[in-house]
């Protein structure tokens, strides 16, 4: 087998960028499953829906509009999927999640598995299964970097820089700050933290709107690298759970270490023994759930 | 009676409460007033909690009526009534792990102007300064109930209620809490203290509530306590 030291570099960035995605992706899982104890089965399909916004906004919105020469461009994208995606995550928890805190989780993980389900399907039912590409990719981003041991993508090296920010940016905001203890608090007590004076109902939607904002973020950011498909979040999901497992259910710095360390391993494993990369993840979950059955983050309850 | 008056700051009138299936509360009536210190008595079980907890909206389900400042209530969201400026130690204390003494401290918001501010609060209570930046479980039990009080005294909220605040402490604690208890009402406070510890009640309250099996049974003012050890044998005695 000839391992060189460049193989095994770019295997390392790359699955450092499907890490990075797995960061993003288990990190929204986390934050909602923290406070909602809902295990969101639909985070995968809203993920998609991201991308879909990316994709039909640069296609489909002009024409639409009457005004064939106007594209939503890739910046645009990253506000706007994450806003309306967030949105109907939104009215999902106002209309359906809300009626469900008091029931076991089985009920929320059933509810947004079907949910998923009817989002791929409507897709599926108009769009390439396969794969459409996404052509909005920007001029700035295009062509190579040198990092001085390999040439990489610069689309790929912005990809993990910006997931990268977002984790940590996130997990300041709910560590660090005044609105985080609340969310933490929030996490441990709500009707104590409600008692003294904050909407927690409120809170908790806001925090589901922006779990699953999260989820399309990482959609449009992966549109120019993976084709856009209906079945591309189903694809994703069983991954980042078994990240999920391995990180600690709710725990923040715990998804987001977890998603790049396991990015990696599969991108090590490509180069050592390409037929398991793709179920390396699911042993390390074996391995993990043995010795630390709460997780490598997680506490025990 | 108690329940006229222009400075009733609170007042439950008719009140049922329901967890699930099961009827706790049945047809409590009473009031306090401005600046005065309330206790309810009664054994383990009698509904004591339960009242604290439908004042704040935290029961299944209650009828009859709640007023506040002369505020409805029964039918408002809980953080809306502690929003009417009403402070609340549970039982349980509620000192959250994931969160640092000083944060613990921080986390009840502003729910009206002229709280306390922090470095008064840490005049109050020194111990809680020194261990500012400790995990809020690590303190003792001593420590978490003070912390569980100081923080609602930086809110602004004018009425406290104060569950089972010396339960499981030493003597020592729980004269200084009695102390503290005292120093809140010269302030002006109005409280309500859910307490098992007759002797701890009797030194800093007003008026005396005893329920029993989810009903007001008595009321005994102040100046009656002295006479009353047969009804308080009768009602709290083991």
């Amino acid at each position: 087998m000839d391992v060189t030291f460049q193989t095994v570099m770019s295997q390392l960035m790359l699955g450092l960028n499907n890490g990075a995605f797995y960061a993003v992706l288990s990190l929204g899982l986390a934050v909602i499953f923290g406070l909602l104890n809902i295990i969101n089965f639909a985070h995968g399909a809203l993920y998609m829906l991201g991308a879909f916004v990316a994709l039909l906004g640069y296609t489909e919105l002009g024409p639409l509009l009457g005004m064939p020469e106007f594209h939503l461009n890739y910046w645009a994208a990253l506000i706007v999927a994450p806003l309306v995606v967030g949105g109907i995550g939104i009215i999902l928890e106002r209309t359906m999640l809300r009626r469900l805190y008091r029931v076991d989780h089985l009920y929320g993980l059933l509810l947004t598995f079907g949910v998923a389900l009817i989002f791929q399907g409507i897709f599926t039912n108009y769009f390439n299964v396969s794969g459409t590409p996404y052509d909005g990719k920007p001029e700035l981003l295009n062509g190579v970097v040198n990092l001085g041991f390999m040439m990489f993508p610069t689309y790929r090296l912005w990809s993990i820089v910006v997931s990268l920010t977002i984790c940590f940016g996130t997990w300041f905001m709910i560590e660090r700050t005044r609105l985080g203890s609340y969310l933490r608090a929030g996490t441990e007590n709500p009707h104590l933290v409600q008692a003294f004076g904050i909407n927690v109902p409120l809170m908790v939607t806001l925090t589901y709107g922006y779990g699953v904002g999260l989820a399309a973020f990482a959609g449009v950011v992966a549109a120019p690298i993976y084709s856009v498909s209906p079945v591309m979040g189903a694809e994703m999901i069983i991954t980042v759970f078994a990240v999920v497992v391995i990180g600690g259910m709710g725990s923040i710095m715990g998804a987001i270490v977890t998603g790049l360390a396991l990015g990696m391993v599969e991108g090590l494993t490509k180069v050592i023994y390409p037929p398991a990369s793709s179920t390396v993840i699911f042993f390390m979950m074996v391995l993990v759930l043995l010795v630390k059955p709460a997780g490598l983050f997680g506490k025990e309850q | 009676m108690h329940d006229t008056g222009a400075n009733v700051l609170l007042s439950l009138s008719g009140v049922n409460s329901f967890y699930g299936e099961s009827h706790i509360l049945h047809d409590i009536n009473l009031s306090v007033r401005e600046g005065e210190l309330v206790t309810l008595l009664g054994r383990n079980g009698a509904g004591k909690t339960t009242i604290l907890k439908s004042i704040m909206g935290l029961v299944g389900r209650r009828s009859g009526s709640i007023t506040v400042a002369g505020r409805e209530t029964c039918h408002l969201p809980t953080h809306r009534i502690a929003r009417l400026g009403i402070g609340y130690c549970p039982e349980e204390r509620g000192i959250f792990s994931s969160l640092n003494v000083e944060e613990n401290l921080l986390l009840p918001p502003m729910v009206k102007d002229g709280g306390m501010t922090l470095a008064e609060i840490y005049d109050m209570f020194p111990n809680l300064l020194e261990r500012r930046n400790s995990v809020g479980t690590r303190l003792s039990g001593g420590e978490q109930q003070m912390l569980a009080m100081a923080r609602i005294l930086r809110t602004g909220a004018r009425l406290l209620l104060l569950d089972e605040i010396t339960e499981g402490l030493a003597p020592v604690i729980v004269q200084a809490l009695g102390r503290l208890t005292g120093q809140l009402k010269e302030k002006g406070f109005t409280i309500i203290l859910v307490e098992q510890n007759f002797r701890f009640a009797a030194e800093v309250a007003d008026r005396h509530y005893i329920i029993e099996n989810g009903r007001v049974v008595e009321m005994i003012d102040r100046k009656d306590v002295e006479t009353s050890a047969a009804v308080f044998n009768r009602h709290l005695g083991v």
